[in-house]
């Protein structure tokens, strides 16, 4: 039923991303991708007028590592190790998103009407993707983590914190997905 | 840190950038489909995820188990608190929901080639920044 080449079983893949988080705690270290945001703001020259950046990056090396490995992976896994074969959706989600204009993904992990470069010319999605990015960076730094920092590391640690951010990035998703996507879709 | 230290850290990513792509988590329709309930796959990898990593801490708690450098093995709690939790993690699933990927896949997703996804670092780099300009003056 799963085949390498095709959508990984989440059983697998869950594993997987435990082993991930455990192997950098083995490291010395702790697993959370957003801190390489705020790293890159610091090598960007953000420390020379706000505190918050005044750090030395260098520490953080070992992450921006992990984050050029996470790229190649991404780069290698897309076009040695799938068939193309992937992303098979609920007929209902399907049918969901034909009703918003979002063609069914035949294989593709992102839609073309929001990632592809015909898409990204019109000033609509610029503004979609610009948004959803400003979320992304400011609400993951103002909770201290993301989903592997909190959802991951976190609850790996039974940490309340991380409960409560989970929690929140939930109520934020499911106001998204439920009410505002069909507005600006 | 030197280059052979860092090699063990790529390839830690390199596995992750795979596993991520493979299981379809950097995937806007499946963050759509988890949102709307209508498929167990996303729920079953941040389940097995935990779970795997909950068994392993524990392990290493009871076991005092010491790092690759033979230094005991601490990990930080996190700081106490609420309401920055609550709505930073609002405001992070907002985003989450509508462009689809979270700071590790907006990564992978660079290296998968698509486009798009340098415009959602931009804004998230951005994000960050004036999260440090404001960060003062927001209830924590």
């Amino acid at each position: 039923m799963y085949s390498f080449y095709g959508t990984w079983p989440w059983y697998i893949s869950g594993f997987l991303i435990g082993a991930v988080m455990l192997t950098l705690i083995f490291f010395g270290k702790q697993f959370g991708m957003s801190s390489n945001l705020r790293t890159l703001c610091t090598m960007a020259g953000a420390g020379k007028n706000v505190d918050f950046f005044k750090f030395d990056w260098r520490e953080q090396k070992w992450n921006l590592a992990v984050v050029l490995g996470a790229i190649l992976g991404g780069f290698a896994a897309v076009h040695f190790l799938s068939d193309g074969s992937g992303v098979h959706l609920n007929p209902k989600t399907v049918e969901q998103l034909a009703a918003m204009h979002i063609e069914a993904p035949n294989g593709k992990l992102g839609p073309d009407s929001l990632f592809s470069w015909e898409a990204v010319k019109t000033p609509k999605t610029v503004l979609i993707l610009f948004f959803g990015g400003l979320l992304i960076g400011f609400g993951t730094r103002y909770a201290g983590g993301c989903t592997s920092g909190h959802a991951i590391s976190g609850l790996s640690n039974l940490q309340k914190p991380s409960l409560i951010a989970v929690v929140g990035f939930f109520i934020g998703g499911l106001i998204m997905a439920h009410f505002l996507l069909p507005l600006i879709f | 840190m030197r280059f052979l230290d860092l090699i063990k850290f790529l390839l830690v990513g390199f596995v992750f950038g795979i596993v991520l792509t493979k299981s379809e988590a950097v995937s806007w329709y499946r963050i759509y489909e988890m949102f709307h309930f209508q498929s167990f796959h996303m729920y079953g990898i941040i389940g097995v995820a935990v779970v795997t990593g909950v068994i392993g801490v524990q392990l290493i708690k009871r076991n005092q188990m010491k790092d690759i450098k033979g230094l005991p093995i601490e990990i930080a709690d996190k700081e106490k608190g609420f309401l920055r939790y609550i709505i930073g993690g609002t405001l992070f699933g907002l985003g989450w929901g509508l462009v689809g990927s979270c700071p590790g896949p907006i990564f992978i997703l660079l290296g998968a080639g698509f486009y798009g996804i340098v415009i959602v670092l931009i804004g998230a780099l951005l994000g960050t920044y004036l999260y440090g300009v404001f960060k003062n003056k927001l209830p924590h």
